[in-house]
């Protein structure tokens, strides 16, 4: 069972019904679980959805799987009428390397995503919403089909949620079965539809055209369960917590090598070199930092030298990295980061879909190249190739799988060179667990 | 749908599957989800599980197999009765998942993908299963296990192992 962790310099909005059994739905109602909710509905049917939209513009709330979309927008570009039905599809397939902070919602606070859920459909005139889990997910899955069930029971799902007249809203819980690429909103909706996860083309946008044709929002899971928390604050209050233009806290998964790995809810723009030295704890057992991955496996790496940055979606992107998932993973001195590629890159070509080539090849060559390189059979050229072949991956792929795939390779070649060069001197030898074909005939096949 | 006269399922299952095909706007999304449960049950998603799910959501066997092939938890061979799924993505390799996987071939004398001799354990190494905080962890079917070293891993092994000889 995920340990709960706490820090000082957290801001407990999301989490702060954590630890409290609120996945009990009484203990949730008790926690102002289902107020905000409520309050919107109090509107009438004519103010109820600009007011949520208005109040989650305000928040400046943005998207929490990783693109960082502002939220209040996403939901307002849903048109007002439609013939085919709209649906709220809440995207729980967390799949990042690095990332695990649904995990915790689901199993802490599981009426959050369904209050945020109701929300969303009032938001954007819908009646049914899905939550998807990804397949690893069966005891949360449960635990979300408990509380679904609970909501319908005390009349909060179903027609005429709580008592109002002609306010119908159902949802549908369900898992996938094992696939990174079905956390893309397209595929998802692709999975869903019980077919293999491939990406749409785009446009149309799912918000016009998504899941069985209809105008769909779709929302990571950490996204919606802000929604009610945001409702009963207000949507300034919210944004005051974070910086300009990036709303309020979030939940960073802080893993690898620090002395407390942990979920915590921080306010956006905190300090990437704190969250690691006081909230984490700095890195264990003494040793020196070396680079960090800061939002899930597809951000490019910082090196200890740049993380005195903030943790929000602008201050990252000028560092040339990205906020992602929000999942820090900390690498100490001893990491060997050609042996790091080789890892992260494994993962993107085993799940690159390959509906298109440039993923599809382009993953799969830096995987042998990178695979040959650390066995010992690498050259020189070889690290251009890498680079290369990540280069004329970035941008031409139907989704961003491929760019994911590109952009930490090209991080580690362009950080740490020297690093790849040394590697070729005899610096540091192979790894003998990680290698998945017979060194003998890569290093052969290279020369 | 077309009625089904004979089931491979417990009634419980196929009573689930009576009803996960109705839920959806559209019967076929109930196809992933079916495989998953119908696996649970059979132990993996055989041939007559193809049929029966084409069957009851409409589809030609064609579609359902397109669809297992995709999805990396499904498998058309049995595993273990307790499949362990040990995790060497980044946040678990940094904390000793290549270590731990390698302590689980040792131990259970299998390779990835291996089955024991006596049916009671399979070994995968598997990508990423969000308990990266929890580093490294392993799931035994669906069960969590984190925080892990080879000496807990042993335990691990042994309350599934102690299970059976109740």
């Amino acid at each position: 069972m995920p340990t709960l962790v706490s820090h000082p310099d957290e801001v407990k909005v999301l989490s702060r019904r954590f630890g409290q059994g609120a996945a009990n739905i009484d203990k949730y109602i008790e926690l102002d679980g289902y107020k905000a909710v409520q309050n919107a509905i109090a509107q009438g049917p004519d103010k109820m959805s600009s007011w949520i939209i208005d109040i989650m513009k305000a928040s400046g709330l943005r998207g929490r799987g990783g693109a960082g979309f502002p939220t209040g927008m996403k939901w307002s570009f849903v048109p007002k009428v439609s013939e085919k039905p709209k649906y709220i599809l809440v995207n729980g397939d967390e799949s990042e390397p690095g990332t695990c902070k649904d995990h915790v919602i689901f199993r802490e606070d599981p009426h959050s995503v369904i209050e945020g859920a109701i929300i969303a459909g009032l938001a954007v005139g819908s009646k049914m919403g899905f939550i998807y889990l990804r397949g690893e997910y069966r005891y949360l899955l449960n635990i979300m089909e408990k509380a679904v069930a609970d909501a319908y029971a005390k009349g909060f799902l179903g027609k005429n949620i709580f008592g109002n007249e002609g306010i119908d809203f159902d949802i549908i819980t369900q898992t996938g079965a094992g696939a990174y690429e079905v956390g893309e909103e397209s595929a998802l909706m692709e999975s869903l539809e019980g077919k293999r996860g491939v990406p749409r083309i785009r446009p149309p946008f799912p918000a016009v055209v998504g899941l069985y044709g209809g105008p769909t929002v779709i929302n990571n899971a950490e996204t919606i369960a802000n929604a009610p928390h945001i409702l009963l604050m207000g949507g300034e209050a919210y944004a005051k917590l974070g910086t300009e233009r990036n709303g309020g806290t979030r939940l960073f998964g802080i893993s690898g090598h620090v002395e407390r790995p942990g979920v915590y809810e921080l306010p956006m723009g905190y300090s990437l070199r704190k969250a690691i030295y006081d909230v984490a704890g700095g890195i264990k057992d003494g040793k020196q930092l070396k680079a960090v991955v800061p939002g899930g496996s597809s951000c490019p790496v910082l090196r200890a030298d740049e993380i005195d940055v903030g943790l929000d979606f602008d201050q990252m992107a000028k560092a040339g990295t990205m906020l992602g998932s929000g999942g820090i993973v900390v690498l100490d001195e001893t990491v060997s980061i050609v042996e790091f590629a080789l890892r992260t890159i494994r993962f993107y070509q085993h799940e690159s879909c390959g509906w298109c080539i440039p993923c599809r090849e382009g993953t799969d060559w830096i995987k042998k190249t990178l695979t040959r390189f650390h066995a010992g059979g690498g050259t020189k050229k070889d690290i251009d190739n890498i680079q290369y072949l990540a280069e004329n991956m970035m941008g031409r792929t139907f989704c961003p799988l491929g760019d994911a795939a590109a952009m930490p390779t090209l991080g580690f070649i362009k950080k740490f060179r020297p690093e790849f060069e040394a590697y070729l001197a005899g610096d540091r030898v192979a790894n003998p667990l990680i290698q998945i074909q017979p060194v003998g005939e890569l290093v052969e096949a290279a020369h | 749908m077309a009625a089904i006269t004979h089931t491979i399922f417990t009634p419980a299952t196929a009573a689930r599957f009576d009803k996960l095909a109705t839920i959806y706007p559209l019967k076929r999304s109930a196809l992933v989800p079916m495989l998953l449960y119908a696996q649970d049950e059979i132990g993996f998603v055989s041939d007559a599980v193809v049929t029966e799910l084409a069957q009851r959501l409409d589809l030609l066997e064609l579609d359902v197999r397109n669809v297992l092939s995709y999805y990396s938890m499904l498998r058309t061979k049995p595993a273990g009765k307790y499949n362990v799924q040990v995790c060497t993505n980044i946040s678990c390799m940094l904390r000793g998942g290549f270590e731990l996987l390698q302590h689980c071939k040792d131990e259970l004398h299998i390779d990835h993908k291996g089955v024991t001799p006596d049916g009671l354990f399979s070994l995968e190494e598997v990508e990423c299963i969000g308990a990266c905080c929890w580093a490294p962890a392993v799931q035994v079917n669906y069960d969590f296990h984190e925080d892990l070293t080879p000496a807990k891993m042993d335990a691990v092994l042994e309350t599934y192992r102690s299970r059976e000889q109740k």
